[in-house]
């Protein structure tokens, strides 16, 4: 009988601690690696007394292919936009109306009623971006917001040029380079797509990431690139600039987002709300060096990066950008046949 | 024994060779040490010395915790795999062929034949179930699936070291009516050892090295150096990883010449 | 009565039993993190892709057929999936040429380490081992630091005049050479300097007293006692670059794949994972069955050379 006390009274205290130590909170944070700020998480643990565990992962494929197995004790992921609907669909994602919280004003109405979350029920912008070319205008004089910067490379170019490795970026380029509209199944731009890509894939000299210093360097001339990498580069070297593919080019965003199966839902959507604020989002944009789509957080950035070409596309640009889209399963199988192909 | 001037050792050119490849392969290691205490943000643009990056990296908890997570992984992982090869290899080798020999032969190398990325799908799959029918999400899943990936890479030097050995030793301690776990310790073991540390080391670096089965195994907050470095690939690298490599050298380092030090003195 | 090839029997039978209950730790922990998951591999081979990834539970072979013939996606023709059999006939070429690459420099460099003193070989062993405690894609950023146009080594041949201006190594195949013997270095010279120490230098000995010259000595003593060391070499540098794809993305510019990225296309943005799962499987039956013919080709020769 003694015994059995003492075994309650240590369960008892055992229960006290371990439920104090969960009033502390925790959140579980599932986001692209080397993408989120430490500075801003140290400043949320801070406020809510909550203690955030970071985990990387390197692709969308995997993120969805882990969460989908269950088992992960994630409460936050940050899709792209064009797998949000994959998401929604396959029902992993908590509808945690986002459009309802404090900070929600904050959001920049562009990127409230988007083609992957019409109103915002689901998701919070997190960084957004655009894929084009990266030119060094010392090799180059010529217009450089085109496509034909790595698809029909001029003579200055050819040979010095590099292509990101990212299917989806590169397909979308060619795609409304020859036309086309973003994940168009139409055979017939489909083959001019193909061949363009074939006869172009001769004038590159890799295919491949982690190219600023290549760039600065001068092993490149030219890449297919991401506006953010793009303004480092600049840094590096004056002479290389940005350029918008005038035929279209793709707007990428990704979105942080609350897990169905999430533990800690309380703490995840204070994690959605204080993202939305825009020194919080300043912070992250700091830190990433891409745009966050909050209102009000220029205010607390790097003038330096508010004014940058980069991140603000000139006017007469910024209408050619189209988000990048859930493509058909049938269409992506071509896309993947074609990918293939022109990397045999 | 009486040493004749001609070095039956000798093969012409090897130690030429051998010197080169030592020279080669720190000549990489020497420049990723200098840009770790680059000033800019690029690993290959020297922009003046600063150990801002080493103090990033001290700063940096996720990092920290990722370093300290894969030598904890790769020690364990590469022990055990070393302990389980060693006697795999004992089992398999210097022996009449036996039923099952060659299944097992090409069971235990069944790791190396199988592409990383469906390993690496196939233990997401199973892990997972595992993971929601029990709760537990802690390290040992890492460690098995290390464990496993290890063993061909302890095993094979192990074996090549055993069918290189002659048996007359071993004979002889039996015929002295030496137990066999004593023929083992004082005999087998011993002759045994080069093989052992060389399928240890293996064992250790490919864990150390792992990318993918790693990035589709780990839990929350598991992240190793390869992972968080991978995310890195597609943004931006910076010369954090080198400042995290350089500390990682010199502390091998040390350790390897107190090591040295220490079994001097002691012969 | 018992007669004596009845003990000798009994003494066979209990040998094999201990050596199956050695071996059970290693078999017991690849079953259950690596061939035991296999299996969900093979099933899933013979599943219908997702529309977004992962299965659906509907058996189908297309995933077998699509490894080897393709249907041309313009004119619907049925013919041999030749960018499959292209990409994997370069990770082969790849990984033999690597294997031979690192036999050449591995080979001297484990006799150097095997015939120094005693006390100092572990000391060798580390110094060849710790460039590789640092991680893969630093070292082979490293790398491509010092081949680079404006890299260490063209400034060195500059400076040395035996070329005026840098030549294009980096994105060549030269580039990938170099990595991935620097890369593989260590698998190949582990396994050699475990077979070389110790190497029996007497029978060294009788082959100079018997007028041999330095080379037969090498190709007729040396190599065929070292044998184990080098299939087990052989075996880990040339499986494992089958599979490599960051050095030839980072050093050889990654402008035609590899079969890992072929692989990892599947699992990946490709959304086909059955298809992914019979590739996988057909390279390792391939490499299973090359690896066997290998070990048994190598031991019958062994006896051969008595």
């Amino acid at each position: 009988m003694k015994h059995r006390l003492t075994i309650a009274a240590i369960t008892a205290a055992l229960l006290a601690t371990t439920g104090l130590a969960r009033a502390e909170g925790e959140l579980n944070l599932f986001n692209w690696g080397n993408y989120t700020a430490p500075e801003m998480i140290k400043k949320f643990e801070e406020t809510y007394k909550v203690k955030v565990t970071v985990t990387d992962y390197d692709s969308n494929d995997t993120a969805l292919g882990k969460i989908r197995q269950g088992g992960h004790g994630y409460d936050i992921v940050v899709p792209s936009a064009s797998y949000v609907p994959i998401w929604i669909s396959e029902g992993l994602l908590l509808e945690s109306n986002p459009n309802q919280m404090e900070n929600f004003k904050n959001v920049d109405p562009r990127w409230v009623d988007v083609p992957f979350d019409p109103g915002r029920k689901y998701t919070v912008p997190w960084q957004w971006g655009t894929t084009g070319v990266s030119v060094d205008t010392s090799v180059y004089k010529g217009d450089i917001n085109t496509s034909a910067i790595f698809l029909d490379p001029p003579p200055e170019l050819a040979g010095k040029i590099n292509v990101v490795p990212e299917m989806a970026d590169v397909m979308h380029l060619a795609i409304r380079y020859v036309g086309g509209e973003p994940c168009t199944g139409d055979l017939e731009v489909l083959k001019k797509v193909r061949d363009k890509l074939v006869e172009a894939k001769t004038k590159w000299i890799s295919m491949n990431y982690g190219n600023i210093e290549a760039m600065a360097k001068g092993d490149y001339a030219a890449t297919v690139n991401w506006n953010g990498s793009s303004m480092r580069m600049r840094k590096e070297k004056a002479a290389i600039h940005y350029g918008y593919p005038k035929e279209g080019y793709p707007i990428w965003m990704d979105n942080a987002a609350i897990l169905k199966d999430a533990k800690n839902v309380e703490n995840a959507k204070l994690f959605l709300n204080f993202i939305m604020d825009p020194e919080n989002a300043a912070l992250i944009s700091g830190f990433a060096k891409y745009g966050n789509g909050i209102m009000g957080s220029e205010k607390f950035m790097d003038p330096e990066m508010t004014s940058a070409p980069e991140i603000v596309a000139p006017p007469e640009f910024a209408d050619k950008g189209a988000f990048m889209l859930t493509c058909a399963p049938e269409v992506q199988a071509l896309y993947t046949k074609i990918w293939t192909e022109i990397q045999k | 024994m009486a040493r004749s001037n001609f070095a039956i050792k000798r093969q012409p050119g090897f130690a030429t060779i051998a010197i080169f490849c030592f020279a080669l392969l720190y000549l990489p290691i020497a420049t990723l040490v200098v840009f770790a205490f680059n000033a800019g943000r690029s690993v290959a643009i020297w922009e003046g010395f600063s150990l801002r990056w080493f103090q990033q990296a001290w700063n940096n908890d996720l990092v920290l915790e990722a370093s300290i997570r894969s030598v904890q992984i790769a020690s364990t992982a590469a022990i055990i795999a070393t302990v389980a090869a060693t006697m795999a290899a004992i089992a398999t080798t210097r022996t009449k062929p036996y039923r099952g020999l060659t299944a097992k032969y090409a069971f235990i190398n069944q790791p190396l034949m199988i592409p990383e990325i469906v390993t690496a799908v196939a233990l997401l799959i199973v892990f997972s179930r595992i993971k929601v029918a029990t709760g537990y999400s802690g390290l040992g899943y890492l460690i098995a699936a290390h464990t496993a990936f290890c063993i061909p890479f302890a095993y094979l030097p192990i074996r090549a070291r055993l069918e290189s050995m002659d048996l007359t030793l071993e004979t002889a301690a039996a015929d002295l009516y030496a137990t066999p776990w004593k023929a083992f310790t004082r005999i087998t073991l011993p002759l045994l050892w080069p093989g052992i540390i060389a399928g240890l080391m293996l064992a250790f670096v490919i864990s150390l090295d792992d990318v993918v089965i790693t990035e589709f195994v780990k839990s929350g907050g598991q992240d190793t150096l390869p992972t968080y470095m991978l995310g890195q690939l597609r943004r931006v690298v910076t010369p954090e990883m080198n400042a995290i490599s350089t500390v990682f050298l010199l502390i091998s380092i040390l350790i390897v010449t107190l090591f040295f030090f220490i079994s001097r003195r002691r012969t | 009565m018992t007669t004596a090839a009845e003990i000798a029997a009994r003494a066979e039978r209990e040998d094999i039993r201990k050596r199956w209950l050695l071996s059970t730790p290693a078999l017991v922990i690849i079953f259950l993190a690596g061939i035991g998951p296999l299996l969900v591999v093979v099933l899933y081979s013979f599943l219908t892709p997702g529309p977004y990834g992962d299965v659906k539970w509907e058996f189908s072979t297309d995933a077998w057929i699509g490894v080897f013939l393709q249907r041309d996606m313009f004119d619907d023709t049925l013919g041999i999936a030749d960018a499959h059999l292209s990409i994997f006939l370069r990770s082969v070429r790849l990984s033999f040429a690597t294997t031979i690459l690192t036999l050449i420099f591995g080979f001297p460099t484990a006799y150097f380490i095997a015939t120094r003193p005693e006390r100092t070989q572990a000391l060798w062993l580390f110094v060849i081992t710790i460039p590789f405690w640092t991680n893969l894609l630093i070292r082979t950023f490293a790398v491509q630091e010092v081949i680079r146009n404006e890299g260490i080594l063209n400034n060195a041949l500059i400076w040395l005049g035996i070329t005026s201006t840098p030549i294009q190594i980096l994105y060549t195949d030269w580039a990938i050479g170099i990595g991935m013997v620097y890369v593989y270095l260590p698998l190949m010279v582990l396994p050699l300097y475990a077979s070389m120490e110790k190497l029996d230098f007497r029978l060294v000995e009788a082959g100079y007293d018997l007028y041999a010259t330095r080379f037969q000595v090498l190709r007729r003593i040396i190599i065929p006692l070292v044998k184990p060391g080098i299939i087990a070499g052989s075996i880990l540098v040339f499986i494992p670059s089958l599979g490599a794809y960051v050095t030839p993305r980072v050093l050889g510019g990654g402008r035609q794949m590899m079969l890992g990225n072929l692989i990892e296309l599947q699992f990946g943005a490709g959304r086909n994972w059955p298809l992914g799962a019979a590739l996988a499987l057909t390279l390792t039956v391939i490499v299973t069955v090359a690896l066997l013919f290998y070990v048994r080709y190598a031991a019958q020769s062994e006896q051969r050379h008595g």
